[in-house]
């Protein structure tokens, strides 16, 4: 497969490491009454679609930017690709 | 029909004309007690015990292609009970148990060859892990050695012993593990089933379920609606995408495993042998061909096909560990789909939808746990209870924390 | 004795005579031979056994779907079993031998298999072999493996290396026959960069085995001036002899060049074969096409082959299997053979074509509606018997035969993506799916188009269309004329009627019989057929045999062939040598080494070294005299409590954090607090997987209040440092910290025992003050040493002895394992390896890699506490699951054992005294053991139930793999210094 990074353009996926579901970034609050059920959800249970998948892949041998890829998983046609830390920044994370 | 050499000498002179259909190809009920979705070895497996062993009736497998067109019909074939952990490895051990009996209990040559499998070591750490687990599954009944270099090389001689970038130090042995012929264990668990009157229906797709008021009523199919008093749903593989139709979210992705087959050859590997400083895993069929695997390409898929660089990786293991099969010729490589769970571990429990109970997240380790699979999800559907093997195999126990994690690498499927 | 069977003209060098070898005998050939085509040359027809039966076997095609001519190839370690003879290049003193025969390839014993045949039908092993029980494994099974399988490996470890590559491309170009040609020629007047991969030694493909003109010149002269064009152009690479076997995700392919199958062995430094990862932005698929056979009873005696086959033969390699042939069709394709091997002098007793309005011929008897029904001669074709429309019945005389059943378009490279090819009823054939992802296009035979003028159209218009999707505008080439023959066939699958064998998986004899023994036996879906039957698993992959088949099966169920279904090819689309996937990766080069920056210094001291990860790290350092490893072992871990000891820790991963917010990224990161540590101190820190499970421990320095340096396990340095990436961007992307990893950037040595002070106080520059009071125990700092050099120092110790970690410059790393040596021999200063590290940490107490497993809390490592609730930190909320918390679960604890002389091992499970061992007992497990040269005895550290309140209670160690027992007492992990004195001093 081949990953178009935003910043340096299409490199072989071999350069990448796969995390998962981009969900992962939707870190529950801690703080809440239901933080442990809300962590259970969180970590542990997946939508796992068979089609369109938004997914954290790690550019390890490269400029070590986490990217959002957005990926079928029936065709592993790439639709979209951008900075893991601007995605994130989008869904209100901040610090 | 009884299947023996005689009815073979028989048969063959007479033309072969009166061998029967090793199944029956009937039309739904309009209602069955039991439903299984998934007419897989799993599937299969858990029709034939509820029907032999719990002595139920009016039990359907609905399948949605043909028979044994999942994870049993391609996969590498191996079995073993090597587990670590007390959640697993009395489940393995019990399978293994149940593979020894095969042939006799279902009148059925799956050719279960129990040559061994052999996982080597390649540090002192990994022999102290081995250690661990090798005591563990004798401590749980199983069978398991610990050698050192020496019997290693006396036992598997062609491996690189003078050139390896790490040296083999060692390997941990059970010696009742081995192969099955995989398709066989499908089409036999099928005909033992149907001949206690179990329907199997293929080429219907189960499309939804009925449920009213958190019980579970029937499942509609592409051959219309069926009714049941329970359903046990076993498609790992597609454990999301049919239990989503519930409403229910899992604690599993799917991922693609790629597998690999080269031209029939002449006997050259005894056993199964795992490298353990690199992917790669390797047994050679009855008909010749070198079977062998390695890693999960590690992303989520669906499209049973895999990538080069996990071709790759696994070949330069293989290379790595028996430079003699550089001009064995690869023959065929394919993808199946993966129930990647959050521990590495399998999960053979009820849903909390009554009536609704579900088997999968078997990872890529299903093939050898068939057996066992099959009895523990009947025992299940019979009773309502776990079977005694398969009491920590809860969809609940992430929060609780009780991990049946093997690999230590925690809520990764793509690292188990 | 050359050629018997030689006829005039063919694409070979008759100047260049070469002899080689088949089952011991000598032969003669040409240049631009194969192995068949040379054998066909000598008359030898018989040339394999097939797989079950044993039945004798000839060359049944032309190219790289053959399924009978196997060969072992080549000798002793570069034998290479199955090869196919038929795109086996000549060389001279090629030595090949018939292979899965014994003793010999016209008496094979096995053969009697053939004659059980009504006993050995499909899938008859499922249903016997079941008594007694034992007997499978110790009779039935090993005698079964000796007989299947086909050629034997040396067993020898290949000699030959191989190579891997990657290219880039515009258009990839599959195929070069007519319309690979013209496609290339097409873009490479374009000005795109095209790779052109043909798996022939020579371009041209089914041009080359044809008779017809192009305008009015030969083939070989058009393929002559299209290459010479092509070579010229600097933006076309041209690949013969490369096979691409696979298509992949996003345009890339992979390939298998074979450099120097077609010479005796690989030339110096040359490798055997490459495998290319082909990059393309487009790529046209010119595969050309298979033909297919027309089974009918005994259809297998050598000499029986595809009529385009025999055609090939005939007009590139200038050979006929016999003298006298007749053949076999159901459309015009097999009249055009007929026609090429009669203008050759060859004797064409009969076209047996079973249409009723078969073309006519001067040349030869065309016997129109007519069908073959048997053959005669075991070990080579004698005579085939035809029956003619009205019933009657006729035996021909012949030496080969050619059968004609239509041709089927190679749409395998199409499917690797599991796209499923169409029906088309004309050509009567599937063909590929028209696309919407137009990344990989189809022209020429491959698409169903099969006249040769067809096919240069098709090419040149597919290059055209791949090219403007780049926006690369091309023109049409001039292309010469060529014929333009409609596809007349009568769908015609096989002969019906007969009670005999009629095969369609050749290799694996799969005959009709067994097809319709599946059939009733309910194996109804082709891949069930496919899997009862072992159709088309052999090693050319039914190329030649599915069709068959599935038209079997579709008679049977009243169907047509598309409603049947068909097979999904799989990659390789022809089978690959296993070394080349794994290109230079085995041998010592199978990882690359990381090598500390003491390692050379370490080689020149004899250090014994291991492998951790990919990293070589001193093991221990013999001294002469010294036999055993313990030895060297217990002299380093006494020189370290005694006086002072130095190891390279450079492999333990470096993380360097700066930034305003760097002190609150780190809270989160560890269980533990740091916002609160003062700069110039280090401290322990334990991080957590979100699951709340220990992920790595290590230490933070604090080195300015917006700068730390953190440092990992060597086992995690990678992962953690990943993780952390992901902390940082993902989860609290607005904090104003920034990361990166200086594990190679700085060389550091731990500097450990009563005097390691006194040894870097001859190193570390004067104006900074190490002593006690001025560098404290944890006290962090960037100094300077020998003069000006600037280095970090850490007062850190997992020794438990006084300790510094010292840290320079990786390119300093050799000389300052130098000048410590050197400042420390009046200390009598030692270099100790892992080992010795290992025991220090033992008797210390402190947890690594067998302890820090992933599957161990914070609670089991006694360090429960540590974990703050006063802050977010990654693991938190999960650590405090209720399994994660239970009371009796696992702690660290030590083990004594109660006989002194007792050795614990690693491994080893804990059981109470008086309990049968069993899992239902198990307490535990032993997670890491040493000899301790300061207690005197074996000690180890254990996992163990409740272990935080058991200690000085008698356990079991019990050891089951060895039959080991041992009792020993429960202490606490720390069997030095409990109260960290000697860390402080």
């Amino acid at each position: 497969m081949i990953i178009n990074h935003p910043l340096l353009g299409p490199r072989d996926a071999q350069e990448f490491v796969y995390l998962g579901d981009a969900n992962l970034i939707d870190r529950p609050d801690p703080s809440s009454s239901t933080a442990l059920d809300d962590f259970h959800d969180y970590l542990y249970l997946r939508d796992n679609p068979a089609g369109s998948h938004r997914e954290l892949w790690f550019h390890e041998q490269g400029d070590r930017s986490w990217l959002v890829v957005t990926r079928d998983t029936t065709t592993h046609e790439i639709t979209h690709v951008e900075l893991a830390s601007e995605y994130a920044k989008r869904q209100g994370r901040d610090r | 029909m009884r299947y023996s050499a005689l009815k073979v000498l028989m048969e063959g002179l007479r033309g072969n004309t009166g061998w029967k259909p090793v199944w029956r190809d009937p039309d739904p009920q309009p209602e069955y007690d039991y439903i299984i979705v998934g007419g897989g070895g799993h599937g299969l497996a858990t029709a034939h015990y509820l029907a032999k062993i719990y002595k139920r009736s009016r039990i359907a497998v609905l399948e949605k292609g043909w028979i044994g067109s999942g994870n049993v019909g391609r996969n590498t074939t191996i079995i073993r009970s090597n587990y670590l952990l007390d959640g697993n490895e009395p489940l393995y051990e019990f399978s293994l148990k149940l593979w020894e009996g095969l042939e006799q209990d279902l009148n059925y040559n799956a050719m279960v060859s129990q040559r061994g499998i052999l996982n080597l070591c390649h540090s002192d750490g990994q022999r102290d892990a081995f250690r661990r687990r090798g005591n563990a599954m004798i401590l749980n009944g199983a069978d398991a050695e610990l050698l050192d270099q020496d019997q290693v090389r006396e036992m598997v001689p062609f491996l690189d012993f003078k050139n390896a970038r790490f040296p083999i130090k060692g390997g941990l042995l059970q010696r009742r593990g081995g192969t099955v012929r995989h398709d066989a264990v499908a089409w036999g668990y099928a005909r033992s089933a149907d001949s206690h009157g179990v329907d199997i229906l293929q080429n219907c797709e189960v499309t939804g379920f009925k449920i009213e008021k958190g019980l579970v009523k029937g499942v509609e199919t592409s051959r219309g609606y069926i009714g049941a008093k329970k359903v046990g749903v076993a498609v790992a593989g597609s454990s999301s995408r049919v239990m989503a139709m519930a409403g229910l979210r899992l604690p599993i992705e799917s991922h693609v495993l790629q597998a690999f087959v080269s031209e029939g050859l002449k006997p050259l590997i005894p056993g199964v042998i795992t490298f353990g400083a690199g992917h790669f895993y390797i047994s050679q069929s009855d008909k010749g061909g070198l079977v062998f695997g390695g890693d999960i390409d590690g992303y989520n898929s669906y499209a049973q096909r895999g990538n080069l660089p996990v071709v790759e990786d696994v070949l330069e293991g293989g290379m790595a560990l028996m430079p003699m099969i550089g001009r064995a010729r690869l023959l065929r490589m394919w993808g199946g789909l993966m129930d990647m769970s959050m521990d590495g571990s399998p999960f053979i429990d009820h849903t909390p939808i009554e009536g609704l109970y579900f088997n999968g997240g078997w990872c890529y380790g299903g093939f050898k746990a068939t057996p066992a699979s099959g009895y523990v999800f009947a025992h299940l559907l019979a009773t309502d209870m776990p079977h005694e093997t398969a009491t920590a195999l809860r969809l609940d126990r992430f929060r609780s924390g009780a991990m049946i994690d093997e690999k230590g690498a925690g809520a990764q499927p793509n690292l188990h | 004795m050359s050629g018997i069977n030689r006829l005039d003209g063919g694409q070979i060098d008759r100047n260049n005579v070469l002899t080689f070898s088949f089952d011991g005998k000598r032969y003669s050939g040409f240049g631009g031979d194969t192995l068949v085509s040379a054998l066909l040359a000598n008359n030898v027809r018989l040339m394999g056994r097939s797989f079950k039966y044993h039945r004798p076997r000839g060359v049944f095609t032309a190219g790289s779907e053959e399924p009978n001519a196997l060969v072992e190839l080549r000798s002793g370690a570069r034998r290479e079993p199955n090869s196919r003879a038929t795109v086996a290049e000549l060389y001279e003193g090629l030595t090949a031998q018939s292979q899965n025969r014994f003793p010999s390839l016209r008496f094979d014993a096995l053969a009697f298999n053939d004659t059980l045949a009504s006993f050995l039908s499909s899938g008859f092993y499922y249903k016997t072999f079941m008594w007694p029980v034992a007997f499978w494994e110790k009779v039935y099974e090993p005698f079964i493996r000796r007989a299947a399988g086909l050629g034997r490996l040396s067993g020898e470890e290949d000699p030959d290396t191989y190579d891997k590559g990657f290219l880039h491309c515009d258009l990839l170009i599959v195929g070069a026959g007519p319309s690979g040609l013209a496609a290339a020629l097409t873009a490479g007047r374009a000005g795109a960069e095209v790779i052109l991969a043909e798996e022939d030694f020579a371009l041209g493909g089914r041009l080359l085995a044809e008779s017809g003109i192009l305008t009015d010149r030969l083939a070989s002269d058009w393929i002559e001036e299209v290459t010479a064009e092509l070579v010229a152009l600097p933006n076309v690479r041209l690949m013969t002899r490369t096979t691409v076997f696979g298509q992949y995700d996003h345009g890339i392919f992979g390939a298998v060049e074979r450099v120097s199958d077609h010479i005796p062995e690989p030339q110096p430094n040359k490798p055997r074969q490459i495998l290319w990862r082909i990059y393309s932005k487009r790529a046209l698929l010119n595969a050309g096409a298979t033909e297919r056979p027309i089974p009918f009873e005994n259809n297998d005696r050598p000499g029986i082959m595809l009529a385009g086959a025999m055609r090939a033969y005939a007009n590139r390699w200038a050979v006929t299997a016999a003298r006298n042939v007749v053949v076999f069709t159901n459309n015009d394709d097999g009249h055009r053979t007929a026609r090429d091997l009669s203008e050759k002098g060859v004797d064409v007793a009969a076209v047996v074509d079973c249409r009723h309005n078969a073309p006519t011929s001067a040349d030869f008897e065309v016997i129109e509606g007519a069908e073959v029904i048997g053959s005669r001669g075991r070990l080579g074709l004698k005579a085939v018997k035809m029956r003619f429309k009205d019933g009657s019945e006729r035996e021909i005389a012949c030496g080969a035969l050619g059968v004609a059943g239509g041709w089927n378009p190679n749409v395998h490279l199409t499917c690797h993506k599991r796209g499923r090819p169409e029906w088309n009823g004309d050509i009567s054939a599937f063909i590929p799916v028209k696309s919407e992802d137009s990344a990989l296009r189809v022209a020429g035979a491959a698409a169903g188009i099969f006249s040769t003028h067809g096919a240069l159209q098709s090419g040149a218009q597919g290059a055209i269309d791949a090219l403007n999707d780049l926006g690369i505008s091309a023109r049409f080439p001039a292309l010469p004329e060529a014929e333009d023959a409609p596809v007349n066939i009568a769908p015609f699958w096989y002969v019906k009627g007969g009670t005999g064998r009629a095969w369609l998986d050749l290799q694996n004899d799969v005959t009709i019989k067994d097809i319709n023994l599946a059939h009733q036996e309910g194996f109804r879906s082709v891949e069930h057929v496919k899997r009862y039957t072992t159709l088309g698993m052999a090693t050319d992959q039914g190329k030649t045999a599915n069709i068959g088949a599935l038209a079997v099966l579709a008679d049977i169920e009243g169907k047509s062939i598309p409603e049947v279904g068909t097979t999904i090819f799989r990659p390789p689309y022809t089978p690959v040598s296993i070394g080349t996937f794994a290109g230079r990766s085995r041998g010592k080069e199978f990882r690359p080494y990381r090598l500390t920056p003491s390692h050379k210094w370490a080689a020149e001291q004899d250090a014994v070294f291991v492998e951790v990860g990919n990293w070589l790290r001193a093991q221990w350092f013999p001294l002469k005299g010294e036999t055993h490893w313990r030895q060297s072992v217990d002299r380093e871990v006494i020189a370290v409590r005694k006086s002072v000891g130095i190891c390279d820790v450079t492999t333990l991963g470096k993380i360097d954090v700066q930034g305003a917010d760097a002190a609150e990224f780190l809270n989160h990161i560890y269980c533990n607090g740091f916002a609160k540590l003062p700069v110039g101190k280090t401290r322990y820190g334990l991080i957590l997987r979100e699951d709340g499970m220990a992920m790595d421990d290590g230490t933070a320095a604090r080195l300015a209040e917006d700068h730390f340096v953190i440092t990992t396990t060597t086992a995690n340095a990678v992962s953690a440092f990943r993780h952390m990436e992901f902390c940082r961007q993902c989860l609290w992307p607005g904090l104003d910290v920034q990361l990166i990893s200086t594990t190679e950037a700085w060389a550091q040595f731990s500097v450990a025992g009563p005097n390691a002070r006194k040894l870097m106080q001859k190193i570390v520059d004067t104006d900074h003050d190490i002593t006690n009071e001025g560098f404290p125990y944890m006290a962090c700092g960037e100094i300077t040493i020998c003069g000006g050099l600037r280095a970090r120092l850490f007062r850190i110790s997992f020794s438990g002895e006084l300790a510094y970690e010292i840290a320079v410059p990786t390119r300093y790393g050799d000389a300052l394992i130098r000048r410590l040596i050197e400042a420390g021999k009046e200390f009598d200063v030692v270099p100790y390896g892992t080992e010795a590290l290992g025991v220090l940490r033992i008797e210390k107490g402190h947890a690594a890699g067998n302890e820090l497993n992933g599957q161990s809390t914070a609670a089991m490592l006694g360090m429960g506490r540590m974990v703050s609730q006063k802050k977010d930190s990654i693991g938190r909320v999960l650590a405090g699951r209720p399994y994660l918390q239970r009371v009796d679960d696992y702690r660290l604890i030590g083990l004594l054992p109660v006989n002194l002389d007792s050795v614990i091992l690693a491994g080893a499970h804990l059981m109470n005294v008086g309990m049968e061992s069993c899992a239902a007992n198990d307490q535990g497990w032993v997670t890491s053991a040493a000899y301790s040269p300061h207690i005197g005895s074996s000690i180890a550290l254990a996992f163990l139930k409740k272990g935080d309140q058991r200690h000085g209670d008698v356990i079991r160690i019990v050891n089951p793999l060895s039959d080991g027992d041992i009792e020993a007492k429960v202490t606490s992990p720390h069997f030095i210094d409990p109260e960290g004195e000697r860390l402080r001093v």
